[in-house]
C-alpha cells in the first residue's frame, strides 16, 4: 500500500481534514501528519512505483530518487517544527494551507515527470497565497497577490518551456538537462523565478515579511528549496547557475544591511544563501552538488529556526522594525539564545550546520581552480555574518534598551525552536548522518585544522568590522527600492496614466456621440416634432380655402 | 531611582568583551604559525588572509551598501500611499 501512496498526499489529505477537527484531535493530526509523512517517504522504495496514464503520456508521480528523499526529509521535517510553532497561534485555515503547501513540495520531489513537477508546482504556488491570505490583514493581501502575480508568470513560463520541451523530445522525463533549446531555457527560467533569482528577487522580501509569525516559517522553507531541488535535478552544472548564484549572494547582502524590518532582513538572507546553492548546481561536480544538497537541508532548519525566533517577537511585541525593538534578551533568554545559534549556523560557525554543508559549495569552486568564484564566495561567506549572523541577534535581542520586556512565548514555540537549535547544533558536530544522505558519496572532511582557523578567522574579522561600521550602520525608517518597484510604481504610474489617457478620450469620444445625437434628435423634432413642418396637423378651413383657390384659378385660366 | 542594569550591558562588561574579542582575534592569527593553509589560488595561505580578507570585504560591502542606499532608500510608508 505504501508503495503507490506520494507521500505528500498525506499532508494533503491532513490539510482537507484539519478545518473537520477541532480541540486535541486537531492538534494531533497537525502532529501526527508530518510524521507519517516522513515515515512513508523512508518506505517508498528506489525508483518509479507508480504509473498513471494521463492523455498518451504516463505520469510518474512517486519515482523516488537519493536527492529527492533528501529535500522530502527535511520538508516532512520541517512541516512538523512548524506545525508545533504554529500549532495554537496560527488558525486552522493557516495551518491547512500550509500543510497543503508542504505536501505539495513533496510532492514535487517524488515527481518523476515534468507534468507531474507542474502539478505540484502550481498547487504549491496556491497554497503558500493562502498561507499569505490567513494572515489577514490588508497589507499581507495586497502583497499575496503580488507574490501570486509573480509565481503564475513564473508558472505560465514553466509551463511553455514544458510543452515545448516535449514538443521537440516527445519524452517527459524529469531528468539532467542542458539550457539548449527555447523549451530548456524556459524551465530553467520558470524555477530561477521560484528560487528568487534576478530580476525577481523582489517577491521574497516583499510577500514573505507580510505573513504571520508562524506563516512565514512554512514560506522561507518550501518555495526556494523545492526550486534548488528542481535545478538540482534538471540542471546541474549549467554555467549560467554559478553566475546567477554569485548575484544572488551579493544581492542578499546588500540589501539585508538596508533594512530595518528584522523578517525582511531575514527574508534577503533567504536569497544569499539559495544563491550559495544555486552556485553549487552550476558549478556541478559531485562535491558541489553535495554542498547543495546538504546546504539545502541544513538552510532550512536554521532559516526556519531565525524565524522562530524573529515570529517570537513580533507575536509576544506586536512589533518588526530593528528601529522598534532591542534589548529583548534580558527578558527573552530562549528566544534569544535560539535566535544566535541560528545566526551562528546561518554563517557557518564551526560546530554548526552551516558549517559542514556550505564549506563544500568552496571546496568545489577551489577544487575546480575557479578563482573569482571562490573569491566571491569567501566574501559573500564573512558578509552573511555580517548581514544576518550578526545583524539581526544585535538590532532584535541587543544594541539598545527599547523599554520592552516581552516574556519568551508560548510553550509549543519554545519547543519547535529548541528541536531546531538542536538540530543545528547536531548537524554540526556530527555531520555523517547527513553526509550519508547526500545525493552522491561525500568524500570531505569539514573539521581539519586548516579550516577552522580559516573560517575562525573569517567570520570573527568580520564580527570585527560590524562592530567597528556599526555608526555606519545606524537603522533607519525606510525601505529599499527594488524590481518590484517596476509592477509597484512605475506600473502604477503607466496605468494612471493610461486610464487618464484614455478616459480622456473616451470621454471626448462620448461627448461628440452625444451632440451628434443630440442635433439629430434636436433636427427630427424641427421637422416631425408637434409643430414640424412635416408632421402637424392641417385645419380642414384651409384645405377647403385652398381648393377654392385652385378652382378660380381653374376658371381664370378656363376663361382666359 | 534607575534600576539597576543588566550586567551584560554596563560599561565595564562591555570593556571586558572587546578586550576578550582582541585577545581572541589576535588567537586565531597566532594559529596561523602552526596551521599551514591550502594554496590554491596562491594568495590564501599567506598570513592571516581569511582574517584581512574577512574584514576588508565586510568593510567594503557596508560601504557599497551605504552608497547604495543614498539611490535606494525611501521612507518606509513609500508604498502606503
Amino acid at each position: 500500500m505504501t508503495s503507490s501512496l506520494p507521500p505528500g498526499l498525506i499532508l494533503i489529505a491532513a490539510a482537507c481534514l484539519l478545518p473537520l477537527l477541532r480541540g486535541r484531535l486537531r492538534d494531533a493530526l497537525v502532529v501526527a501528519a508530518p510524521l507519517l509523512c516522513l515515515l512513508v517517504v523512508w518506505l517508498v522504495p528506489d525508483g518509479s512505483n507508480l504509473s498513471l496514464p494521463f492523455l498518451e503520456y504516463e505520469l510518474q508521480p512517486l519515482d523516488s530518487s537519493r536527492a529527492g528523499r533528501l529535500f522530502a526529509t527535511v520538508f516532512s521535517v520541517m512541516a512538523f517544527a512548524g506545525g508545533v510553532f504554529a500549532l495554537r497561534q496560527s488558525s486552522t485555515t493557516e495551518l491547512a494551507a500550509a500543510y497543503a503547501y508542504a505536501g505539495s513540495a513533496i510532492g514535487v520531489t517524488f515527481a518523476g515527470d515534468l507534468i507531474s513537477v507542474f502539478i505540484f508546482w502550481e498547487l504549491m504556488a496556491l497554497g503558500s497565497t493562502a498561507v499569505l491570505w490567513a494572515a489577514g490583514s490588508r497589507a499581507s493581501y495586497r502583497a499575496s497577490m503580488r507574490y501570486l502575480m509573480v509565481h503564475l508568470f513564473g508558472g505560465v513560463v514553466l509551463m511553455i518551456g514544458i510543452v515545448a520541451h516535449i514538443h521537440a523530445t516527445s519524452s517527459i522525463a524529469f531528468q539532467a538537462m542542458q539550457p539548449d533549446s527555447i523549451g530548456t531555457w524556459l524551465m530553467l527560467i520558470g524555477f530561477l523565478i521560484n528560487a528568487g533569482a534576478p530580476p525577481l528577487s523582489a517577491w521574497i522580501a516583499d510577500a514573505y515579511p507580510e505573513a504571520s509569525p508562524g506563516g512565514m516559517v512554512f514560506l522561507s522553507a518550501f518555495t526556494t528549496k523545492t526550486a534548488v531541488y528542481t535545478l538540482l535535478v534538471g540542471f546541474p552544472g549549467a554555467e549560467i547557475l554559478v553566475y546567477v548564484g554569485l548575484y544572488m549572494m551579493m544581492y542578499g547582502i546588500i540589501y539585508a544591511l538596508l533594512e530595518n524590518d528584522m523578517r525582511r532582513i531575514l527574508a534577503y538572507s533567504i536569497v544569499n544563501q539559495v544563491g550559495f546553492m544555486v552556485a553549487g548546481i552550476g558549478i556541478g561536480t559531485e562535491m558541489a552538488l553535495n554542498g547543495a544538497a546538504g546546504h539545502a537541508f541544513a538552510h532550512i532548519i536554521y532559516k526556519a529556526l531565525l524565524l522562530m525566533s524573529a515570529g517570537s517577537v513580533l507575536y509576544m511585541t506586536g512589533k518588526r522594525k530593528c528601529t522598534d525593538l532591542g534589548g529583548l534578551f534580558q527578558s527573552m533568554p530562549i528566544t534569544a539564545l535560539c535566535g544566535i545559534v541560528g545566526a551562528l549556523a546561518i554563517s557557518s560557525f564551526p560546530f554548526t550546520s552551516g558549517f559542514v554543508t556550505k564549506s563544500m559549495i568552496g571546496q568545489a569552486a577551489a577544487d575546480q581552480h575557479l578563482a573569482l568564484v571562490w573569491f566571491i564566495i569567501t566574501a559573500a561567506s564573512a558578509g552573511v555574518f555580517l548581514h544576518a549572523g550578526i545583524k539581526f541577534p544585535w538590532f532584535v535581542f541587543f544594541q539598545k534598551d527599547s523599554g520592552l520586556r516581552p516574556d519568551d512565548p508560548p510553550w509549543n514555540m519554545r519547543i519547535a525552536m529548541w528541536l531546531f537549535t538542536f538540530l543545528c547544533i547536531a548537524i554540526g558536530v556530527y555531520p555523517q548522518p547527513l553526509y550519508a544522505l547526500l545525493p552522491f558519496p561525500v568524500n570531505y572532511q569539514p573539521y581539519t585544522g586548516a579550516h577552522l582557523v580559516a573560517q575562525f578567522q573569517l567570520l570573527l574579522f568580520a564580527g570585527l568590522a560590524f562592530f567597528v561600521m556599526l555608526p555606519q550602520m545606524k537603522r533607519t525608517l525606510t525601505l529599499s527600492l527594488d524590481f518590484d518597484w517596476f509592477y509597484r510604481r512605475f506600473g502604477a504610474i503607466l496605468l494612471r496614466e493610461f486610464t487618464g489617457k484614455t478616459s480622456d478620450a473616451r470621454n471626448d469620444l462620448e461627448r461628440r456621440a452625444r451632440a451628434r445625437l443630440k442635433r439629430l434628435i434636436a433636427n427630427l423634432f424641427r421637422h416631425h416634432g408637434p409643430q414640424g413642418a412635416l408632421s402637424r396637423s392641417w385645419p380642414t378651413g384651409s384645405m377647403v380655402l385652398w381648393i377654392a383657390i385652385l378652382l378660380g384659378a381653374y376658371l381664370i385660366f378656363y376663361y382666359i | 531611582m534607575k534600576p539597576q542594569q543588566h550586567w551584560l550591558v554596563r560599561p565595564k562588561t562591555i570593556r571586558l568583551l572587546w578586550a576578550v574579542l582582541i585577545v581572541i582575534l589576535a588567537l586565531t592569527l597566532v594559529a596561523n604559525f602552526f596551521i599551514h593553509q591550502h594554496d590554491y589560488f596562491g594568495i590564501e595561505a599567506g598570513f592571516g588572509f581569511y582574517a584581512w580578507y574577512g574584514f576588508i570585504t565586510c568593510v567594503a560591502m557596508v560601504v557599497i551598501a551605504k552608497v547604495l542606499g543614498i539611490f535606494l532608500k525611501r521612507k518606509d510608508s513609500y508604498y502606503d500611499e
